[in-house]
This record gives C-alpha cells, structure tokens and sequence, in this order.
C-alpha cells in the first residue's frame, strides 16, 4: 500500500512538506501580524494603479493595497534569490518561451477575473472555508489537468 | 499609522513575503516542470505543499480571529472580497487554461524570477512580464465594459 502511494512521488515527500509549511507560515505570518489575506495576484492589478488614472485600476481596493502588496511582492522576489544565494539546488527550466508568453497573458487575466489564484484561493480562500474559492480552485485545477494531460498526449 | 509602526509594517509584510516565495523555492514549485509534472499525474508534490499550506492557515485563519478582536499590529483581520459568478468561473478557467500551457502562478513567478537573478538566468522574465500584461488587459477590458470601479 506504501509503496503503491510512493509511487506518485518519485522525488520523495520532504521537500514538499518542508516547502508546504514554508508557505503556510509566510501566509501565516502576514496574518497574524497585519490581518492580511496574502495572495499574490491582486498584486498584478494594484502595481498598474500608480500609472494608469482609470476609475478600475484607481478602485480603492487596488489603490490603497497597492504599497503592502508591493512589498509583499518584492518579498516574493527576494524569497526566492535568498534561497539561491544561500547555495540551494534551483533547476533550470525547459519550458519554451512561447508557452510562458501565451499561458502568462491568460494567467494574468484569467487571475484577475476569477478573482485569485493559487495562493489567495488556493490557500487564503480554502483556509477561510469559502465555498466559493473551493469552487474556484477546483475550476482552475481541474482545467489546468485537462490542458497539461492533453498537450502531453499530443507532445506539445 | 505613525513612521515607525508603518516601518514595522512594512518590515513584517516583506519577512511573510519572503518567507513564502523561499518556501516555493524550496518545494520546487518555481520550476513550471514540478507543477506541470502534477498536472500529468507524474508527481503528486503539489498536493502536499497545497495541503500543508493550507492545513497550517486553517489553523490560524479560524482560530486567530477567535482568541484576538486585532491582528498584533493593530490591524483588522480581513475577510477576501470575493463573489462567486459566471464571470469568476470563466477566470478561473482562463487562469486554468494558461497554469496548464506553462506551469507557473503569479507566486511562483516571482520567487523562480528572484532565484533566477542571482543564478544569472531570466528564464521566467518573459512570464512573468505576459503574466502583468494580462492583469493590465483584465484592468483595462473590466473598466470599459462595466466603465465604473465597481468592475470586479
């Protein structure tokens, strides 16, 4: 039975459990210091609001978050080059640039109308028991597995 | 807020920041190959870093707000503004749509993008500029059709 299950993790568990409760505890700790919800994406609408003077981008919402969400960001960016420079094994990608160009512009947008993603649903959403967010996640779960398995399946 | 609680503030939200994008680095979910690895059933990490991340903020998100009428810097405990409807399952499909094509989210594209600086390879720059790119669109399409700040 164990064996059977490891066989869906071939590069073991501890990194994932190591990085999991990792996340949670920055998630946490924004919290618990601030009383903020941290997910990442609202981030990429508030950072257009200091150029663009549009009644959307300028929605209180965005305008008066866009300082901590930019910090938290900035924070993001600094997690990851922290990690590299402490001389932690990060590996290359192999994935073409056109993907990144395409999948980047329906992440940013698709994000941004659902309202969240990985993090602010994922974990912010799920963890405050919000059946919407639950239902969200499994919209962008389920359609990213279908998507992933079918470019697979035709080598794309 | 006064200069130096806002400083602390300020200190606070970039130690959670950074926590979060070293923890994603660490579960090697800013390389788009683990996720899309899970999203073909090659390797269920994901699952795990989910669910401890999530396991973790259950804890706290439901119990914090019950033991604390504030947050230890004063602040208020925040709800997230969100209305489920056609519109927002059609976001989460497009964001579905693209996680799917590439692999990577907003977080892990700036934590991979800062690892990716000091190893001296821009890999992600290029998602995570069309990632922007889509969230400056969304801001602009939403503001025309629904033309008041109340688009969402």
């Amino acid at each position: 039975m164990t064996e059977h299950l490891l066989h869906f993790f071939p590069n073991g568990l501890a990194r994932y459990l190591i990085g999991g409760l990792l996340i949670g505890a920055g998630v946490a700790l924004l919290f618990i210091t601030t009383g903020r919800q941290g997910g990442a994406s609202t981030f990429l609408s508030a950072i257009w609001s200091s150029v663009l003077k549009t009644p959307f981008f300028q929605q209180p919402l965005l305008r008066d978050s866009r300082r901590w969400r930019t910090v938290y960001a900035i924070g993001m960016l600094l997690g990851g080059a922290l990690f590299a420079l402490f001389g932690l094994p990060v590996e290359a990608t192999h994935v073409p640039a056109w993907k990144f160009a395409i999948g980047g512009v329906l992440i940013g947008f698709g994000a941004r109308l659902g309202g969240g993603c990985t993090s602010g649903h994922g974990i912010c959403g799920m963890a405050s028991l919000s059946g919407g967010s639950i239902l969200m996640v499994c919209t962008f779960l389920g359609t990213a597995i279908a998507t992933a398995m079918l470019l697979a399946r035709f080598g794309v | 807020m006064n200069t130096s609680s806002k400083a602390l503030d300020h200190f606070a939200t970039l130690a959670s920041g950074a926590l979060f994008g070293f923890g994603l680095a660490w579960s090697t979910m800013i390389r788009p190959e683990s996720v899309l690895a899970f999203l073909t059933f090659d390797d269920l990490g994901l699952l795990l870093v989910l669910g401890c991340a999530v396991g973790v903020n259950l804890l706290v998100f439901q119990l914090l707000p019950r033991l604390r009428a504030r947050a230890l810097l004063g602040g208020a405990f925040e709800t997230r503004p969100f209305c489920l409807n056609r519109q927002s399952l059609c976001g989460g499909f497009l964001f579905g749509l693209g996680w799917g094509i590439c692999g990577v989210c907003p977080g892990p594209a700036l934590s991979g993008f800062g690892a990716g600086l000091v190893l001296g390879n821009v890999d992600l720059l290029v998602v995570l500029v069309s990632i922007l790119l889509g969230a400056l669109l969304h801001g602009l399409w939403a503001g025309r059709v629904t033309d008041g700040p109340a688009a969402f």
